[in-house]
């Protein structure tokens, strides 16, 4: 806890001002949320390295940054065809968001199925009992991040996925920055996913910058999966090379459902995700993967939580790091297994290869078990390029340029190749490529 | 890169005479700082077979690796002429385009790269190598298929990550299907009959067959006389501690078969060194 950073906040109280006036029409149950979240971050304010959570990465450029929440700043010179550029061919159905605030107008809703409702989140709020319990149910375990999201998100999305309800097509949630009145923004995405019991849709979030300007995402997902529903979920993080990005990724599992995320971190200055999976039902599933890959002074943070509270449920784990240049990068991962859980099967896995000797990774999978009937296993490991395989590369002819190339490719695709929607796959087979400058291409 | 032709000042008249391919003189080589190679010399023509035999740790896998320029393995004297030029001063990849392959004992999966795609590179970077046109996916799909067959080799396995996954004996066979797509001027095969039953080894054995001609040699190390029955070399050179003590012809394979590496110790390795 850093009083020194709390006490900065003079931007954020001005626009939680602006937004409260604003969200005059919202619920009383709401508007008071509202008013104990910003209280709250008024309180611990932006978390600092004294906190374990928090040890590796230091916030306090964010703290400084003189960004502005973006309460009402819709950016307008983006187009439907502007946005075409971060589309992903296979979802037909885009929902934008510009500099957090959900944008029917740059959205395309055509490919929206009949059983699958978008509205806007602060007008679901009407119904209490529906949006209330998610939530409050992170309480007093927000950071001062989630806080202050809870404080000024504005234009946030309600998706609801009725019972039965089959989505082929992925649905794509695109959050676009863009900067308004030269200002440093503070983006609060916030977007709320119910799916209801029995069905199924793969969701796509993406994040980009429409310009270069430094600036703040700071997103909270949630995620409540009923009864034998199943969640597919791609995270793309491809923020701007000044851009700040917080991210708060939460799924709650009922009995039998099944949640697969995949998070893939490759922007921002700095970048942080917090994932938190709970499993209060028997026989809940989920699997829960990523890749980041940085250079030059990057840092990315991811902690996940995968929390095993009932029986027979089980969890996949594998995170993939790439790190270059001066670059950082923080795992880590917490598996949980509650008293009671038996039969619970969770698998952990972090691996990381480091290109450059200035490059660093602080992992930590951390297994904490309850209970005596389970089968578990985590590992982390923190290497370079594997001498043999360079040199059984060398002895085919294959240059050492390429051969760390190819290897290093080879590396991602384990986490790239489970990805079920082609074209992300080819982004990231691209955006794995250019990065490494390579002579080497994909072949179809 | 633009491929001249060998001038005729970099090779001796000696090796055009004889039609050399390799020559290794005294050569001595470590690991971790011990001894394992203690002067090895050993002539190989273009259109031979030779083989390595010897017990377990006498040095013929490093010798393999050695002349495939494994970085673990430190040469501390001697020298190795290949086709006129040095090769110990020729990094690994140097050497494999200019036509040196080595078939490992244990090849390394690359997982994630695709057999396919490893192919094709390694096929390019050779061709751009010798100047000559490099193939696009789809036509290297053609040779690649022709290649295949060679070692009996199925189409699924070219999109499958390099050896991961394979057994053994898919490996061995994808050893030489490299070999004959990379049509390498010496091959050392490292001890590529071991953890082969005997029809994955009739059809590694028969790939090699096919791919030799008079203008290739290999040097072909093993420790049991098994795999010569089907590949079958000319001359055979038994290495005991790093020297080869003795020399002969493809019936010295069967004899040490018949009387065991230790008939060697009994003073019968005096034929050594010529």
């Amino acid at each position: 806890m850093s009083p020194a950073i709390a006490k900065d906040s003079s931007a954020y109280l001005a626009g939680f001002n602006e937004a409260a006036a604003r969200h005059l029409d919202e619920p009383a149950w709401l508007r008071a949320f509202r008013q104990q979240a910003f209280a709250r971050f008024q309180e611990i304010g932006f978390p600092s390295v004294h906190e374990e959570e928090w040890k590796y990465t230091n916030v306090a450029t964010i703290a400084r940054g003189d960004f502005v929440p973006a309460v009402a700043m819709n950016g307008t010179r983006l187009t439907k065809e502007s946005l075409q550029a971060w589309s992903y061919e296979e979802a037909p159905t885009r929902l934008v968001f510009v500099n957090g605030n959900f944008r029917r107008d740059l959205s395309s809703m055509e490919g929206l199925p009949e059983d699958v409702l978008a509205t806007d989140l602060e007008a679901a709020a009407a119904d209490e009992e529906l949006i209330r319990e998610s939530f409050d149910s992170r309480g007093q375990t927000a950071n001062g991040f989630v806080a202050l999201n809870d404080a000024l998100f504005s234009g946030g999305l309600f998706l609801q996925l009725k019972t039965d309800a089959t989505v082929k097509a992925p649905i794509h949630l695109l959050f676009v920055t863009q900067t308004v009145n030269g200002n440093n923004l503070a983006a609060a995405p916030r977007v709320l996913i119910h799916a209801g019991r029995n069905s199924s849709a793969t969701i796509i979030e993406s994040y980009v910058s429409a310009d270069k300007n430094a600036y703040l995402t700071n997103a909270v997902i949630d995620f409540v999966l009923a009864d034998s529903s199943q969640v597919q979920h791609y995270k793309v993080q491809r923020e701007g090379a000044s851009g700040f990005h917080v991210a708060t990724t939460n799924a709650k599992l009922g009995r039998s459902a099944k949640y697969e995320t995949t998070s893939i971190n490759l922007g921002a200055a700095l970048s942080r995700h917090d994932i938190d999976v709970v499993m209060d039902h028997e026989g809940a599933e989920c699997a829960v993967d990523g890749l980041y890959m940085i250079e030059g002074d990057q840092h990315t943070d991811t902690h996940s939580v995968i929390d095993h509270r009932q029986p027979h449920c089980t969890s996949r784990q594998l995170y993939k790091g790439i790190l270059d240049g001066k670059s950082r990068a923080v795992f880590n991962g917490k598996v949980f297994v509650r008293h009671g859980a038996q039969q619970t099967d969770a698998q952990q896995t972090n691996k990381n290869l480091l290109l450059s000797q200035e490059a660093q990774v602080d992992t930590k999978p951390q297994l904490e078990i309850y209970a005596d009937d389970v089968k578990c296993t985590h590992g982390a490991a923190v290497g370079q390029l594997d001498e043999d395989e360079m040199f059984y590369l060398a002895s085919r002819g294959i240059n050492p340029a390429l051969a760390k190339n190819m290897l290093t490719y080879g590396f991602a695709e384990e986490v790239i190749e489970r990805i079920k929607i082609d074209s992300i796959k080819r982004e990231l087979d691209e955006a794995v490529l250019n990065r490494l400058h390579s002579e080497f291409h994909i072949e179809a | 890169m633009v491929n001249f032709p060998v001038s005729p000042s970099s090779v001796s008249p000696r090796q055009l005479k004889e039609n050399g391919l390799l020559e290794i003189k005294n050569l001595h080589a470590s690991v971790d700082g011990k001894a394992i190679l203690k002067g090895i010399n050993l002539k190989v023509n273009k259109g031979e077979v030779h083989a390595i035999m010897g017990p377990n740790g006498s040095g013929k896998s490093t010798l393999a690796k050695v002349l495939a320029g494994h970085p673990s393995y430190e040469v501390t004297g001697g020298e190795v002429i290949y086709n006129g030029k040095n090769l110990l001063e020729m990094s690994p990849d140097a050497r494999a385009r200019e036509g040196v392959f080595m078939a490992f004992q244990y090849p390394v999966e690359i997982p994630g790269v695709s057999n396919a795609q490893f192919l094709r590179l390694a096929y390019n970077e050779k061709q751009k190598h010798l100047g000559q046109e490099e193939l696009d996916p789809l036509e290297f799909k053609d040779l690649l298929k022709e290649k295949a067959a060679l070692v009996e080799m199925d189409a699924s396995f070219m999109t499958r990550s390099v050896n991961e996954g394979f057994s053994g004996g898919e490996k061995k066979r994808n050893e030489i299907l490299q070999m004959a797509v990379l049509d390498p001027d010496l091959s050392v095969l490292d001890e590529t009959d071991s953890g082969l039953d005997i029809d994955a080894l009739r059809i590694v054995a028969e790939g090699v067959n096919k791919l030799h001609s008079p203008e290739k040699a290999s040097i072909v190390v093993t420790h049991y006389q098994r795999l010569l029955n089907y590949i079958v070399p000319d001359f055979v050179h038994v290495l005991s501690a790093g020297k080869i003590v003795k020399e002969g012809g493809k019936e010295l394979a069967l004899e040490l078969e018949e009387k065991g590496y230790d008939w060697l110790k009994n003073g019968n390795g005096a034929a050594a060194g010529k």
